[in-house]
């Protein structure tokens, strides 16, 4: 051994750390890569075939399913059902969840109660809550029952297409709008005191002070809520699955659930590829277009 | 805004609070009071809010129609090791993330983020075709696989690294004065001070599994296999019609414990969830 490997031996701190962080990141990056990436890009090669289950063939197409895509008159009103779905729930998620955040920054007594009640639909069972309000919605259920009682006849909530998306839209706002209530109530607690002190001194008014002050000082918990509450709104299942099976006609099929009646219904798994290609897009496109708004609009970062 | 408030304005807050809970307390009331109304009574008008005759064999015919005892063991034991599962490597990859240098972390931490874009609504189809190959359709595995290494789990390898970069070195410096090595440091030192992190990723990570919806109906036929809420739309009579209160049974039984469990521990539940690295 000279004296130089004594002084340098080669498991130094640096090369030990090194084996010890790819063996730490190992699990998570290994199962991502067979689990999520590898799947994707498959997804994109399905897509350019044509795939019969029942006949068992497996055809290379091109652009076809594309398109097929471009010409499928469902698919206008199925990206329109997700639209409205997604825009409806996050704006009266967004607003709903920040009139209860403040509602709940008041000084009052109680309120530990209030807030554990407007969170509890978050830890019921997504599928019992749906089921829960399909009961409800019911022509002669729950609600129509309560509604007769004042005279009012209630529609046929979940058959009618104008109120059946306005039904799966509601039912999903209140399962989870407690998450984003809890987010805004810490970011409302966060804002320096001495702000409003000093905008009252001023001689602002309430609703001045809430503009001015209140939303800049959590424009980034706004951002942040509204990535997550859109993300998630394209992921609706369950509750369409539960409440409308995509109807009446195709007036609640929004994108998940039409690719889910294309793959596994009809099994026609070439063009329910396609459809999951054109699912990762919209995520991605909106997911960036929101980081990049947060550069620009967002007046304030901690 | 912080103010002392007038008793009017007090009252005015109060009420209107009340007025807002009823959609968020009204349903899990009605869904309990009709699980044990007899099905005669169950469209009654007026609507009961309590019954006005008690039936209380719509549990045991919960267990009747469905291996439900079974299907309830499965949701709880699959839940159980996605929870498990996701804190063990989230947190190494988190904290490795966080803490270690190594060449070419940057690089794969971004090939990992990529997994938050790709929720496996998008790759069910391929899922679904290795998932046949390897024997696993009408397994658990699909169930346990996906979550502990897809979109959710890349959202807490991501919450554990916000939380692991604010720790301060010092602790670990010293503990590698005193010799100990890189996973000692992670096991004794850094990981009993990410509790609140790694409980907010255990609820989240619980919630996630106890609601999967169509990971189930995907991979899943045989009745002995079903999760819960696969199993919760499947009590109906031969005309396909949905027998209401025995549903409602079971949706209590989903639905109870949980609830119990968050109301019990609602401060740890809903401060872990506002303090983690969700704040933005």
């Amino acid at each position: 051994m000279t004296s130089q490997s004594r002084k340098r031996p080669f498991w130094t701190i640096e090369r030990r750390d090194a084996v010890a962080g790819y063996a730490f990141i190992a699990p998570q990056l290994i199962g991502t890569l067979v689990f999520v990436l590898f799947p994707l890009a498959l997804v994109f090669w399905y897509s350019l075939h044509e795939w019969n289950v029942l006949a068992n063939s497996f055809n290379f197409v091109g652009d076809a399913n594309y398109q097929q895509l471009l010409r499928d008159p469902s698919l206008p009103k199925v990206l329109t059902a997700s639209a409205v779905f997604s825009a409806g729930l996050v704006v009266l998620n967004m607003s709903l969840a920040l009139l209860l955040a403040i509602l709940l920054d008041q000084k009052l007594r109680g309120m530990v109660i209030f807030r554990t009640l407007f969170f509890s639909p978050v830890v019921v069972s997504l599928v019992a809550w749906t089921i829960v309000w399909s009961f409800l919605l019911q022509n002669n259920g729950g609600i129509n029952g309560f509604l007769q009682m004042f005279g009012v006849t209630g529609p046929n909530w979940l058959r009618n297409p104008e109120t059946a998306m306005l039904s799966v839209i509601v039912v999903q706002v209140f399962k989870n709008v407690g998450l984003n209530m809890i987010l805004f109530l810490a970011a409302l607690q966060g804002v320096p005191k001495e702000l409003y002190e000093a905008a009252r001194v001023d001689g602002a008014s309430p609703f001045k002070q809430f503009r001015r002050i209140t939303v800049p000082m959590i424009s980034p918990t706004i951002l942040l809520t509204s990535i997550i509450t859109i993300v998630g709104s394209l992921q609706v299942f369950a509750q369409i699955a539960v409440l409308t099976q995509g109807g009446p006609g195709v007036s609640t099929t929004v994108l998940v659930y039409y690719l889910y009646q294309q793959a596994f219904q009809f099994h026609f798994f070439g063009y329910g590829s396609t459809l999951s290609i054109l699912l990762f897009l919209i995520v991605a496109v909106l997911t960036f277009a929101q980081w990049q708004l947060r550069k620009r609009i967002v007046f304030y970062e901690n | 805004m912080k103010t002392e408030l007038s008793p009017r304005v007090k009252v005015a807050l109060y009420g209107l609070m009340c007025v807002l809970l009823i959609p968020f307390v009204f349903p899990t009331w009605w869904m309990v009071t009709s699980s044990v109304k007899p099905i005669s009574d169950i469209f009654a008008f007026p609507p009961d809010l309590w019954p006005r005759r008690f039936d209380w064999t719509t549990y045991g015919k919960v267990f009747e129609l469905q291996p439900f005892a079974q299907q309830y063991w499965n949701s709880a034991y699959i839940a159980a090791v996605v929870t498990l599962g996701t804190m063990v490597f989230s947190s190494m990859a988190g904290y490795a993330f966080a803490r270690i240098k190594f060449p070419g972390a940057n690089l794969l931490f971004t090939i990992v983020l990529l997994g938050l874009l790709i929720p496996s609504e998008v790759t069910i189809v391929p899922l679904f075709q290795m998932f046949l190959k390897w024997g696993m359709i009408n397994t658990h595995w699909p169930l346990i696989l996906v979550p502990i290494f897809g979109a959710p789990s890349v959202f807490a390898t991501f919450v554990m690294r916000q939380f692991f970069i604010a720790l301060p070195g010092e602790l670990e410096e010293a503990a590698r004065v005193d010799g100990l090595g890189r996973f000692k440091i992670f096991w004794i030192i850094a990981l009993p001070l990410a509790k609140p992190a790694l409980g907010a990723v255990a609820i989240f990570t619980f919630l996630h599994s106890w609601n999967l919806y169509l990971e189930p109906i995907v991979f899943i036929s045989a009745r002995n296999m079903f999760t819960l809420p696969q199993a919760l739309t499947q009590f109906t009579d031969a005309y396909g019609g949905a027998m209401w209160n025995i549903q409602m049974a079971a949706a209590t039984m989903t639905a109870l414990p949980v609830l119990a469990v968050f109301i019990i521990a609602q401060k740890q539940f809903v401060e872990g969830l506002a303090h983690t690295g969700l704040k933005g």
